[in-house]
Order: C-alpha cells, then structure tokens, then sequence
C-alpha cells in the first residue's frame, strides 16, 4: 500500500519533457501489471502451457499416436503415470502433446481476429460510409449463435487444424470489428485527431498512426478472452467429431474418446479435461486481470 | 413502446438477410465440386449432372440466391438427403428435446446463479462472498461438456443413481423424463449459473451504493430488509437481460450436451447430418437456431426497454 502512495506522489508532479512523462506512465503501467495477482498466477499457468508445448516432445514418455494394443485401458501407475486409452496410447502423452493443439488454434485464432478486427473496425470506424455495410454484415455473423457457426462453418470445409482455426476466426472476428470501431469513433472526435486532420494528414495514417494506438489496451484484453474461447471451441469441435482429425492428439479429441469408455476408464476424459480447465482458467485470469489494468474506465475507481 | 417494437423489428431485416446469405454460401465453401462431395466417390458422371440439375446448382450463382430467398419466404427448406423428409418436418421432430433441455438447464441456472449472486453481492468481501465468486469462476472455466462427462461417472456409472444417457418425453412418460433430464439439465445449468452470479453480484453492489439505499439505512431499517426489499428487486433488473443472453448462449451449449446424454435433439441432428453430408438438414438447424437466437435477443432486449423505459430513447 506504502507503494502506491509514492507512486501517486509522483504523478502529482508536473513532469520535465513529455517524453519523461510517456515513460514515466508506462513504467507505473508495467509496475501495476506486475502487482496485479491476477496476472500473476494466469500468466505464470499460462507460460507454463507455453512450454510444455514447446516441449511435448522431450518430456512425453511415449510417443503420443503410437499403439499399445497390449496396454489398453489401464488404470494410472507406474508405467503410464495418467493410464492408457482404448488403443493402449499413453493419455499423459497425449495430454502434453494436445497442448499444441488448443495453442496453436487460440494463438493463430487470436493474431488472425485482432488482425482483421483492427483493419475492418478502423475502415467502419473512420469511413462512415462503408460503416452501414460493414457492420450489417458483422451483426449478421453475431446472429448465430457461436458454436452453431463454427460447426457449420466445419461441415462445410471438413476437418482440419486450418480449417479449425479459420472457422473460429470468421466467428469471433466481428466482436473485436466492433470493439475496435466504437473505439475509433470515440476517438476520432477528440482535438488531437482534429488537429492532425487540420495539418493535413491523410484517412489511414490518422487511422492507424492516432486512433489505432488508443485501441491497443481493449484490443490486447479483447484477444485474451478469444484466445480462451477459441481454446474451449477447438475442445468442443474435437468433442463433437468436427474439429481437427481424430488421429491429431487434441484435448476435445481425447475427451471424445474416453466418452465411449467412461464406464471402465473415467481417466481417458478426466485429464485432458484438467488441463483444458486449467488453460481456460489461466487465460481468464489474465483477461480479467490485464483489464482492470488497462481498462481506464475501471481505473479510476 | 409501439414505435420502438417496430424499429427493433424493421431493424433486424437486413440482419436476417445477411444471416440467409450466408446460410445459403456455406454450400458453396464446400471445397472442389459440392455436388461430387456430398455423392460420394462412387457417384458417376451423370448421376453429378443430374444431382446437381435437382439442387439447382447448374444455375447462375444471384439466381441461385433469389431462389433460395424465394424458397425461405414460403417456409420450405429444402429436402433432407438422408432422412427422405422436408428439412422442415424433421427440424419438428427434434425440437422438442432441444427446447426441453434448454427450459431446464435455464431454470437450474437461474435457481443457482440469482440467489448466489445476490448473497455474495450484499455481503461484499465476506467469506461467502469469497468462496461463492472462486466457484462462479470455476464455473466459467470448467468446460461444459466435460462437467457432464465428470457428472455421468460420478452418479450414474459409480451410484449407480440415474441412467447415463438417453431421452423420454416428458409428455408421455414425467417421470423417467426428469431421471434422464436430471444430468443434462444440472451441467449445462452450473456452468451457465457461474455467468448469473457473477452479474448479479456486480447489479447487486452498484444498487446498494446508490443514494436511496443510504436513505433505507439511515432511517434505521433493518439491514436485511434493506438488501433483501430494497436493493435486491432493482438489481434484478440487469440480471433479466443476463437471463436472456444465458438463453441464448444455452442453444449452443444444448447441441454439445445432447451428444454426451444421446438426446435426439437438433444437436444430433446437426452432427449426424454433417457426417452423412446432409447439407439441407445442416443449413435448417443453423437457420433454426440463428432465428431463434435473435428473437430471444429481440424478446430481451423489448422485455428490458419495458422495465426500464429510459432505453426506448436512446
């Protein structure tokens, strides 16, 4: 608490150079990120999943599609630490190597929906005659509801790691569009937008040189909460058979198969499941915790 | 009130015409040659010409469109491949399920998320609060489908207490439709009940710092009835809105519990369908749902301009 009280000290000081006080804000925004305990733990989870994917290879015990028809369905012990499935394949292994999976998808599904959010949301934001269109369409997209969409958006392109990922992308594109443009338009009124209008820049630069870096805070806690949706989604696709191929070690997939043999092996589900949870719950923690960090509505409270 | 009705109402037109077009494309993003795709590799030549002569696929794309257009207007939504029936009859069919399940997942959400929402919000900080919030996030993260798989080991394949999967009409047979919609309704509720609570925690904590709450207790009520009288019917008034997204978001969450309990809902309708390669039967359930979804969000969102007549205006 002694801490903030400096802290509020110092900001009360009017500062030397604009530049002092740019990075002055921005070393108090790194220090409140830091302190923040939600972001603390979810992003400590969330790194650890990082590397474990990165090293699924080295500290799996088994080759994760390799079959044991000899060790079906054994319980957890010694020799497979989290059991075996019904083809005898090592769950802890397929555990650590389903990770990639759910990354891959959150991360690209996150990169792709921020990437076309800021350029589609910018354009209905600054250019208010392609607005109308641009947002029917996202408000079209918004009417289904998500998962219907995705699976749709499946059955038509078949099963696949990139067609997963583009599905999921289409689906939650429209709610970043939207976020990035109510905040371009509340933007785009303010004297500094105006003055740079007047000096005669041009639409994109003023676009994403002025109103763009106001977006990046919404923008960053906005892509955690799809990378976590996105995550749960490509668990619910696998689940339901229409996700990534059955053969690729996913979470929804392995959850898929331990379906089928809940009465003899609840493990088969049971793990894939936890670290589902677990990312899930990493990544919500960081959202909620990088928004009331950079959400300036909330901070003033 | 009226105008209001008519300007939700015309507003959501071209939305509905957006959402059309794009049911009709998904046909259309089958990579290679749709009609190849849903015949199979043993389909010859001319059974591809003449399928695709039937579908209309021989024709120009925007005549394609008007016809779908025109088709929809007069309520047909094409022929199932599979089952041999209008898509329209066998959407009938499998509804009654898909509505039951989501009438009592809804209930059960409620019965849990309000009053943990409201305890935990009027005793801000507390230890009830603490615990009951920690659940609520659990809630979130646990991923529903997986809950019921837990759910079905626990008291059906270990106690031994209700079927593990499966589906009676509660028009015929009350009570074995409550032992099968027990589980289904419990999980797809709980995690839905984490998103009531949290709201109405939040309703709950903004109302009683407002000035009429002070008032309440500077004239010496008792705390209780000023949580429970005063603050908790107008921190209700958000959480109706909260009630009709969870609404909303129940119609997907449906679809994947079906899969786990075998329901014959629209859900294994839709999954079933893709595996045959049924595309009419796919399009009417995403049609279906998507209507759906946004009379509730119109029901919503009229239902919450009533309460609360300053949204009208805006």
């Amino acid at each position: 608490m002694s801490d903030g009280v400096a802290v509020d000290q110092r900001a009360a000081v009017p500062a030397a150079s604009p530049e002092a006080a740019a990075a002055g804000a921005r070393a108090r925004l790194v220090r409140r990120i830091l302190r923040n305990p939600s972001i603390l733990i979810g992003g400590s989870v969330f790194l650890l999943l990082v590397l474990v994917a990165l090293t699924a290879d080295v500290l799996s015990p088994y080759n994760p599609t390799r079959l044991y028809p000899d060790q079906r369905l054994k319980p957890p012990g010694a020799r497979n630490l989290l059991g075996t499935d019904e083809f005898g394949r090592d769950i802890a292994s397929l555990v650590l190597h389903g990770s990639r999976v759910s990354l891959l998808v959150g991360g690209v599904t996150m990169v792709l929906t921020s990437l076309g959010g800021v350029v589609i949301g910018l354009v209905a934001g600054y250019y208010r005659r392609l607005d109308l269109v641009i947002m029917r369409v996202m408000d079209g997209l918004m009417a289904f509801p998500a998962i219907l969409l995705a699976i749709a958006l499946m059955a038509a392109r078949g099963p696949g790691v990139w067609n997963v990922i583009i599905s999921l992308s289409v689906v939650y594109l429209p709610r970043t569009a939207m976020l990035i443009r109510s905040t371009a338009l509340s933007v785009r009124e303010l004297d500094y937008v105006l003055a740079a209008q007047a000096l005669g820049r041009g639409g994109p630069a003023i676009a994403f040189r002025h109103i763009l870096p106001n977006c990046l805070g919404p923008l960053l806690v906005q892509g955690t909460f799809i990378f976590a949706y996105a995550v749960l989604a490509e668990a619910i696709l696998g689940f339901l058979g229409v996700g990534v191929p059955p053969y690729v070690p996913s979470w929804g997939n392995v959850i898929a198969s331990g379906k089928n043999v809940i009465r003899e092996a609840f493990w088969v589900s049971a793990f894939p499941g936890v670290a589902l949870t677990l990312a899930g719950l990493s990544l919500n923690l960081l959202g909620d915790g990088l928004r009331d960090t950079l959400d300036p509505r909330l901070r003033t409270e | 009130m009226t105008t209001y009705l008519l300007r939700r109402l015309l507003a959501l037109l071209p939305v509905m015409l957006v959402v059309v077009t794009i049911v009709f494309f998904l046909i259309h993003l089958i990579p290679g040659d749709p009609v190849a795709v849903i015949l199979g590799p043993e389909a010859d030549a001319r059974q591809i010409e003449d399928a695709r002569r039937v579908l209309g696929l021989d024709r120009p794309l925007p005549e394609q469109l008007l016809r779908f257009y025109a088709r929809l207007l007069r309520g047909d939504l094409g022929r199932s491949y599979f089952l041999d029936r209008p898509v329209t009859t066998a959407l009938w069919e499998r509804a009654e399920p898909t509505l039951v399940l989501m009438a009592s997942a809804l209930f059960v959400a409620v019965l849990i998320g309000v009053p943990s929402g409201i305890v935990a919000g009027a005793h801000q900080g507390s230890g009830w609060d603490r615990a009951l919030m920690t659940l609520a996030l659990l809630g979130v993260c646990v991923p529903g489908f997986w809950l019921s798989l837990n759910f079905v080991y626990l008291f059906s394949v270990r106690l031994g207490w209700l079927p593990v999967a499966g589906y009676a009409s509660v028009f015929q047979d009350p009570v074995a439709a409550l032992r099968y919609m027990l589980l289904p309704a419990v999980s797809l509720g709980f995690s839905q009940s984490a998103l009531i609570a949290r709201i109405a925690r939040s309703c709950m904590i903004e109302v009683l710092r407002q000035d009429y709450i002070r008032t309440a207790r500077a004239k010496g009520l008792a705390e209780r009835s000023v949580v429970y009288l005063h603050a908790f019917r107008n921190a209700l008034v958000p959480v109706v809105t909260v009630i009709g997204i969870t609404m909303a978001i129940l119609i997907g969450g449906a679809v994947v519990t079906e899969i786990v309990f075998n329901i014959p809902g629209l859900g294994r309708l839709i999954i079933s369908a893709i595996l045959r390669r049924d595309y009419p039967v796919v399009q009417g359930v995403v049609l279906l749902t998507a209507a759906v979804y946004m009379l509730i969000n119109l029901v919503v969102d009229v239902v919450y301009a009533f309460i609360d007549p300053r949204i009208r205006y805006v």
